[in-house]
């Protein structure tokens, strides 16, 4: 086969060495009644050409967004992806190593996650970061696990305009540990229900499904007032011009870090990140990095506080994680370094300039925003007269990925239309944008 | 020399990337969110062109060491060569840059890729359907603990208790308690199988399942397996895989013909996708039919003219983590499983067997092996004699680097004293095994030669043993925290 070198010759040295025939004798251990006596039904071997090839048909498949013009969002955005990026994390130390448990042979990787952390605390204001979470899901699913282990409290709160994944996940996990979880969709209802019983967490959404930031510091108050957790889930490009959720008291922040260089991949790898205040630190999942010293006093970088671990705690642990999504997190990180703090607030101040455009013109052809009074920065939702499935439908016979049908999420947001704009959108995409949306209300 | 940092390159005002300027008019952001909302903190971000980032982050993987660099034997992590072309096929812009939120119409090849490695995946794990949503390993054990618990809960029996053998992987009884379980600890026999008769007096009502690695993590297979699924299943449980040494079985043996009910399969190690360092990885799970209905949302349905995503699966634990899965990394894999088909897959599995039980047949005269039976895809030594030398497990490990190699896993599994847990792996040669047997002879020999030599080891590193117990003490987790550099007497140029 290809990847295994061995000759003939090599096999037939192998086995006299073990005195035995065939490698069967090997797997005299297997009991009979459970061994698999015919080949695996499966597919011919294919040669390296015949694979790409066999692949690329499959790739032509799909319709990439470089081949359209996209305006889809809710937590995944189309943004550019500078060409070193890709360069850098496909060396292969970066690319085939294991997680750093032996730290004199990984320092590459300890020192970049150090950086990641440094630039993900710094972002969300917070005291520190973890090396990386699978995706912001299940980066909320595990913040709702630190409240109700932290606090006692049997009860999560989120808020409705989370992300409706983020919301999926923290039903699941929070039934794992048998607590409850409970919706609300303004702060008045919050008060009401932190006022009726013991909530461990409250998750809000800053900016949120709507792209609204306007009642986080208000959930935030209400939150602590009550002696629950603030828990905030945050887009983190969006941090570079918002104030971060930190300045705002939040003890966990978290969120999808896809937007940070990395490749929509239909939904993953990209990465979630983890921030605390540093009461919490000792409470977080998964892996952590921090700076030592060795013997001659030379700065490098190991795994701590491993006692909240899987490896050492077991049942004890904070969390089972164990693999993360630490080069998507590489990616991130050499993505802001790369950007630098005006590059990444410019990627963001042109989205916001892009998507304010997009609006009004929207708003013009009279598709009213929602929430019109509230500020927003480069995501949106309008409500659509008639079917936006059947506008999609049309924009994508013209080469548009139009914006999410909310009403797929939610019965509630039927005929909301969610559209986000990103750096790579111009002028010209949006006016073609603007204008088959106008053709297709007038048909 | 430390190790750098990249915010220590850090100029005001340089600048890597570059973007377009505005082709709409600029919207005043104080005007547009208020004040309160605005951003006034720095960004503590570093100033760098793209040569000096460039040159970082070139420095920093050359201070790692990856399968690409060498030998990387660490058992139960199925450290096997990752093919460059399945990098190359998952960075077609086709697979790369698709939107999770995009039309099922638009991105039929991506389910194909899907649907069929699902299937490929059954046959393999010997189960009635897979689902692809959990982003690794113990994410994969987590979804099948709850969809055991949801399968339960619908015959209506509230068991409370996962038993997990003393030689299980940490996240094996870590998942368990996060999935609401009380974990009970199986004993081990003194043949390095699950102890059968303490399993029979363990199991009652209360027992929700048993998790299993099989070959478990001394590499040794579970002979008894058959009765172990008859015990757990009479007492009304049922049987979980950890799939971490599904390297060792491919084609020979399946987990749902052991009796396995559920099974998770890590696509990084046996189906060679990058580690990455920590990850992405990839936990797809299988189930017997029966709890077919409990896997997440959505399942991929329809047929090969029209594949879709279907929602409504009213008994469905849920959603374990955002859209499908890491879809990236399941093309890497079927790409994997394409270019071996059932054949190779088997030979696989043959061959890393025969590798591990090659390397142990070179070491066990001097290194102690505390179970005198065939393995199959790894090894556990006992380094009870070298300790007693003078040299511990971890002397031994890291005076490995100055050899060239990786070190193995050292005290794990737990069971076995001073551990050291050796997995080479189909894809390595003869000779790169011949080669590791003799390190390990000279390092033994050294024990008694020059002891300090394996204390100080490695000696050719960018830095020594780090002081574990003051990155604990006084952890320093970001680049500004107060005492971060004051501690090496380095300035940076923030």
């Amino acid at each position: 086969m290809r990847y295994i070198p061995h000759t003939d010759a090599d096999r037939q040295a192998m086995l006299e060495a073990l005195n035995i025939d065939s490698v069967d004798a090997l797997f005299s251990d297997i009991p009979e009644a459970a061994r698999l006596h015919r080949p695996l039904r499966l597919f011919e071997p294919l040669s390296e050409m015949e694979l790409q090839q066999q692949f690329f048909r499959l790739a032509a498949k799909n319709l990439s967004v470089d081949q359209a013009v996209s305006f889809l969002g809710g937590g995944f955005y189309d943004r550019f992806i500078p060409a070193a990026i890709a360069q850098l994390v496909e060396r292969g130390e970066f690319l085939t190593a294991y997680t750093p448990y032996q730290p004199e042979l990984s320092q590459g990787t300890l020192a970049a996650i150090f950086e990641f952390q440094t630039m993900i605390a710094g972002l969300s204001g917070m005291y520190a970061a973890q090396a990386s979470m699978y995706d912001g899901a299940s980066a909320v699913g595990e913040a709702a696990f630190l409240a109700l282990a932290h606090t006692r409290r049997p009860v999560i709160v989120m808020s409705s305009t989370l992300l409706p994944d983020s919301q999926q996940v923290v039903r699941t996990y929070v039934s794992a540990r048998h607590g409850e979880v409970l919706t609300v969709s303004s702060v008045q209802e919050l008060e009401q229900v932190l006022a009726s019983r013991p909530v461990a967490g409250v998750i809000w959404q800053y900016p949120d499904v709507w792209g609204h930031v306007q009642s986080l510091p208000r959930a935030v108050e209400l939150a602590h007032q009550y002696g629950a957790l603030a828990v905030v889930s945050s887009d983190p490009v969006a941090l570079a011009l918002l104030r971060p959720p930190g300045e705002f008291g939040a003890d966990v922040v978290v969120g999808e870090g896809q937007p940070l260089g990395n490749h929509l991949n239909y939904g993953g790898p990209a990465f979630g990140y983890f921030a605390v205040t540093e009461a919490l630190v000792r409470k977080m999942p998964g892996r952590l990095v921090g700076q030592t010293l060795d013997h001659q006093g030379r700065r490098g970088f190991v795994l701590t506080l491993q006692a909240r671990e899987q490896h050492i705690r077991r049942e004890k642990a904070t969390s089972n994680i164990c693999s993360n999504h630490s080069l998507n997190a590489l990616q991130a990180t050499i993505y802001m370094a790369l950007l630098g703090p005006a590059g990444l607030r410019e990627v963001a101040s042109l989205s916001v300039n892009k998507a304010h455009y997009l609006a009004r013109r929207l708003e013009e052809a009279g598709l009213s925003r929602m929430g019109s009074e509230e500020p927003f920065l480069y995501e949106f939702a309008v409500k659509v007269p008639g079917s936006v499935a059947q506008l999609n439908q049309h924009l994508l016979s013209k080469g548009i990925l139009g914006g999410y049908d909310m009403g797929r999420w939610s019965d509630q947001w039927e005929g909301y239309w969610q559209l986000a704009v990103t750096e790579k959108r111009t002028k010209g995409e949006m006016d073609m944008l603007v204008n088959e949306v106008k053709r297709w209300m007038s048909r | 020399m430390d190790v750098p940092v990249i915010f220590e390159k850090s100029v005001p005002g340089r600048r890597g990337i570059r973007l377009p300027a505005a082709d709409v008019p600029e919207v005043p952001l104080e005007e547009v969110l208020g004040r309160d909302f605005v951003r006034t903190s720095k960004l503590n971000l570093p100033e760098v062109s793209e040569m000096d980032a460039v040159r970082h982050y070139t420095r920093l993987s050359t201070l790692n060491y990856g399968l690409d660099t060498g030998f990387y034997p660490l058992g139960s992590c199925t450290m096997k060569y990752n093919p460059k072309v399945n990098e190359a096929i998952a960075a077609l812009p086709g697979f790369a840059d698709i939107h999770p939120l995009q039309p099922d119409s638009t991105v039929q090849g991506m389910l194909q890729v899907m649907k069929e490695l699902e299937d490929a995946l059954a046959e393999i794990s010997g189960m009635d359907a897979v689902t692809l949503q959990p982003a690794a390993g113990a994410h994969g054990e987590l979804t099948g603990i709850l969809i055991i618990r949801a399968y339960l809960l619908a015959q209506g029996q509230h068991r409370t208790t996962v038993l997990v053998p003393d030689s299980a992987h940490g996240t094996n009884p870590a998942t368990a308690a996060m999935a609401g379980f009380q974990v009970k600890i199986v004993p081990s026999n003194n043949r390095g199988d699950v102890d059968v008769d303490k399993l029979r007096q363990m199991v009652n009502e209360e027992t929700a399942g048993l998790m299993l690695t099989n070959p478990n993590t001394l590499g040794l297979f579970e002979e008894d397996i058959l009765e172990i699924a008859d015990i757990v299943h009479k007492a009304g449980g049922l049987l979980y895989y950890d799939g971490a040494n599904a390297n060792a079985i491919m084609g020979k043996v399946r987990p749902g013909d052991m009796g396995f009910d559920v099974v998770h399969l890590n696509l990084h190690k046996t189906f060679s996708t990058p580690h990455g360092g920590g990850g992405p990885g990839s936990g797809p799970v299988g189930v017997k039919s029966r709890l077919e209905p409990f896997l997440p949302v959505p399942r991929i349905a329809g047929s090969p003219d029209h594949y879709q995503w279907n929602y409504d699966r009213p008994q469905s634990i849920g959603k374990v983590r955002s859209f499908y899965g890491n879809p990236g990394v399941l093309v890497r894999a079927y790409a994997y499983l394409k270019s071996h088909g059932s054949a190779g897959l088997k030979e696989v599995s043959e061959t890393a067997v025969l590798n591990a039980n090659y390397l142990l047949h070179l070491l066990k005269d001097i290194y102690e092996t505390p179970f005198d039976r065939p393995v199959k895809h790894e090894f556990v030594l006992s380094l009870k004699d070298q300790k007693k030398r003078g040299a511990k497990a971890l002397d031994v490990a890291k005076r490995l680097i100055d050899y060239g190699v990786y070190p193995p896993t050292v005290y794990f599994p737990l069971v076995v004293e001073e551990a050291m847990m050796v997995e080479p792996t189909e894809t390595e040669s003869k000779e790169t095994l011949d080669m590791f047997a003799q390190a390990m002879r000279e390092i033994n020999g050294e024990i008694d030669a020059a002891p300090d030599v394996l204390h100080e080891a490695p000696h050719h590193t960018v830095v020594g043993r780090l002081d574990e117990t003051l990155a604990a003490r006084h952890p320093v987790l970001t680049y500004f925290q107060e005492g971060s550099r004051a501690q090496t007497g380095q300035e940076g140029n923030i």
